[in-house]
């Protein structure tokens, strides 16, 4: 039972008429563990889990959630998964007790055992006095509780959380984060997409990077962070035809890669400590070079995006993935 | 952060998650049982959602109310002499013109309420894939059955005396239901097929128009064109407004009354298998 893995999909594929969202994506999530998928929008992380929680057809490639073909046995699948949308899939005629009560009878559960999951989820979820109000008065952090708490009725072994903090604020965020840390110490394994390195690195165990349909690298937060360094370097030279020069500098001192940007005089230069800005700033001022402005950022996505598939995150606005 | 303090102190369940027991326990499909639940819970939900809008009942309420007044006193002395001799063949039409304007709004609801965002959880759920179609269905029949009853009321008011009695008036009714309910499969895979509550709204109204007055529910057959009798005879709503004006007037079990129930059970063997495979197609 050790080796049984929560969800193992080869070369997944899905088409929506001649785009292809899902272009051969191969995934092993462990049991246990909580997995993230990281892409901008329109990667194609959204249709791919809708294609495990047998929410679309896999249009090609095989796919098992804890050994259970998903094409085949769709209705074992959903007794296997939680899923936890990108918008809050609860029903907004009905209050958030009517709601849970719904759903646990849908899925089985006696009257008596619907009313009392409902009362201990809604007290879980710091719900409880929200409980009987219109779901139209709730904010968008307890609607998603409302969705999470709607996805744990019958304690699924795997959850999907489709951006489960996305438009969230980030105190909002962090409670999210320490319930989904929570559902795993009660033995659950997360499958979870997001658009933020900051959310993977402090979620996940492994991280799968997605971009236009494919996995572009797949490894630990950590060991994604340092192929683009710990933070970047910003910074725009005076004049931009000495670009040539500054990047020999950043090599010479660093045996970094600086990233030119499109705008002339602009690089990003990835820093493994922080502490080696000044070097640089000084190994320029030595050679000469002038610079008309200077910052230290922790590194985006997008920098990873750029590191991985050498364009940006949102270089080409691709159509969100279909719902 | 209380929110935090609690989900700590309070876990759901000690034991912890084994996903290969999970897995040994699940089923390939949800039994009879499972599915009848699952349909009773859904149209517990359509009632809880009927209560908080009540404008929904508008169609119900006014529509036997008004059609009964306006139809009996402005066809009534054309078709049959009087006001009161075309109130026996009216109100049974009347009845089945009322039940397929509920239907209509069967389907269109549904099609609202397939694009909200509850739908894609019932599709994630392990549920049969009818329950979200059947279960608002059985709570219509709460709408049926008032839209039946006023009707009556509104042709009694009006002068309306059937000769079938109370007995032949709940048959009627009861039978009034039956098909509404049966005739709603065809509105709920349209529900499923179209692509918006107005395209179901639009193309609802074109099958709804030609049904009821394309049938002897205003008008005796015998006075049309041949070829148009033709279509009428085999149009279930003749059947069911024939059915129910055997009930209505005469209090008589007949040969149409057989006919409409045989029509509603074609109807829902055809449509509903129908409107679940589209429902299901559309995930």
């Amino acid at each position: 039972m050790a080796d049984l893995s929560a969800v193992r999909a080869d070369s997944l594929v899905k088409n929506f008429g001649d785009f292809r969202a899902v272009d051969g994506i191969d995934l092993h999530v462990r049991q246990g563990e909580i997995f993230g998928v990281l892409g901008p929008n329109g990667a194609g992380k959204t249709t791919m889990l809708r294609m495990l929680a047998t929410l679309l057809p896999i249009d090609g490639g095989h796919a098992e959630i804890f050994g259970v073909d998903v094409r085949r046995e769709p209705h074992r699948i959903r007794q296997l998964v939680g899923v936890t949308g990108q918008y809050a899939s609860v029903d907004e005629d009905l209050t958030a007790r009517e709601n849970l009560w719904l759903f646990a009878r849908l899925q089985g559960l006696t009257g008596t055992r619907a009313k009392t999951i409902a009362v201990e989820l809604l007290e879980r979820f710091g719900l409880q006095e929200a409980a009987d109000r219109p779901l139209s008065q709730f904010s968008g952090g307890m609607r998603r509780r409302l969705d999470l708490a709607s996805s744990l009725i019958t304690r699924p072994p795997l959850i999907f959380l489709d951006e489960p903090t996305t438009g969230l604020d980030p105190r909002t965020r962090g409670q999210m984060w320490d319930t989904i840390r929570e559902l795993v110490t009660d033995g659950s394994t997360i499958l979870l997409t997001t658009q933020y390195l900051d959310e993977a690195d402090q979620l996940a165990d492994r991280v799968a990077v997605i971009d236009r349909g494919r996995k572009v690298a797949e490894d630990t937060p950590d060991a994604l962070k340092t192929q683009v360094g710990d933070s970047t370097l910003q910074l725009n030279l005076a004049d931009g035809s000495d670009t040539v020069l500054a990047a020999n500098v950043v090599r010479r001192l660093l045996g970094e890669e600086p990233v030119l940007t499109p705008e002339s005089g602009r690089m990003n230069i990835p820093l493994p400590d922080p502490n080696r800005a000044a070097d640089v700033l000084i190994g320029l001022r030595e050679a000469g070079l002038g610079i008309s402005s200077v910052s230290v950022a922790k590194p985006t996505l997008d920098e990873v995006f750029l590191a991985l598939t050498g364009h940006g995150a949102d270089d080409e606005p691709q159509m969100e993935a279909a719902r | 952060m209380t929110t935090t303090s609690t989900m700590t102190t309070t876990p759901l369940t000690p034991r912890r998650i084994d996903p290969s027991a999970v897995v040994a326990r699940t089923t390939a499909r949800s039994s009879v049982q499972e599915t009848w639940v699952q349909i009773l819970a859904m149209a517990r939900r359509a009632l809880k959602k009927m209560r908080r809008k009540p404008e929904q009942f508008f169609d119900v309420l006014i529509q036997p109310l008004l059609f009964t007044a306006m139809f009996a006193f402005i066809f009534g002395g054309a078709i049959s002499g009087s006001v009161s001799d075309y109130l026996p063949v009216l109100i049974p039409g009347i009845l089945a013109q009322t039940a397929l304007t509920v239907c209509m709004a069967t389907g269109v609801q549904l099609r609202e309420d397939m694009d909200k965002g509850v739908f894609d959880r019932f599709k994630s759920l392990p549920i049969a894939r009818i329950a979200p179609l059947a279960g608002p269905m059985i709570a219509d029949l709460i709408r049926y059955g008032l839209a039946s009853v006023l009707t009556l009321v509104a042709g009694l008011a009006i002068g309306y005396r059937p000769g079938g009695g109370v007995l032949g008036c709940v048959g009627g009714i009861v039978l009034t239901v039956i098909a509404g309910w049966s005739l709603a499969w065809i509105f709920t895979w349209l529900g499923t097929m179209a692509r918006s509550a107005q395209s179901v709204q639009g193309i609802s109204m074109m099958i709804m128009f030609p049904l009821t007055f394309l049938s002897n529910a205003f008008v005796p057959a015998e006075t049309l064109p041949g070829w148009l009798q033709a279509f009428v005879k085999v149009n279930p709503v003749s059947h069911v407004v024939s059915a129910v004006r055997d009930l209505f007037n005469d209090g008589a079990v007949t040969a149409e009354v057989g006919w409409a129930v045989i029509g509603c059970v074609v109807v829902v063997a055809v449509f509903a298998p129908l409107a679940v495979r589209s429902y299901s197609r559309k995930m």
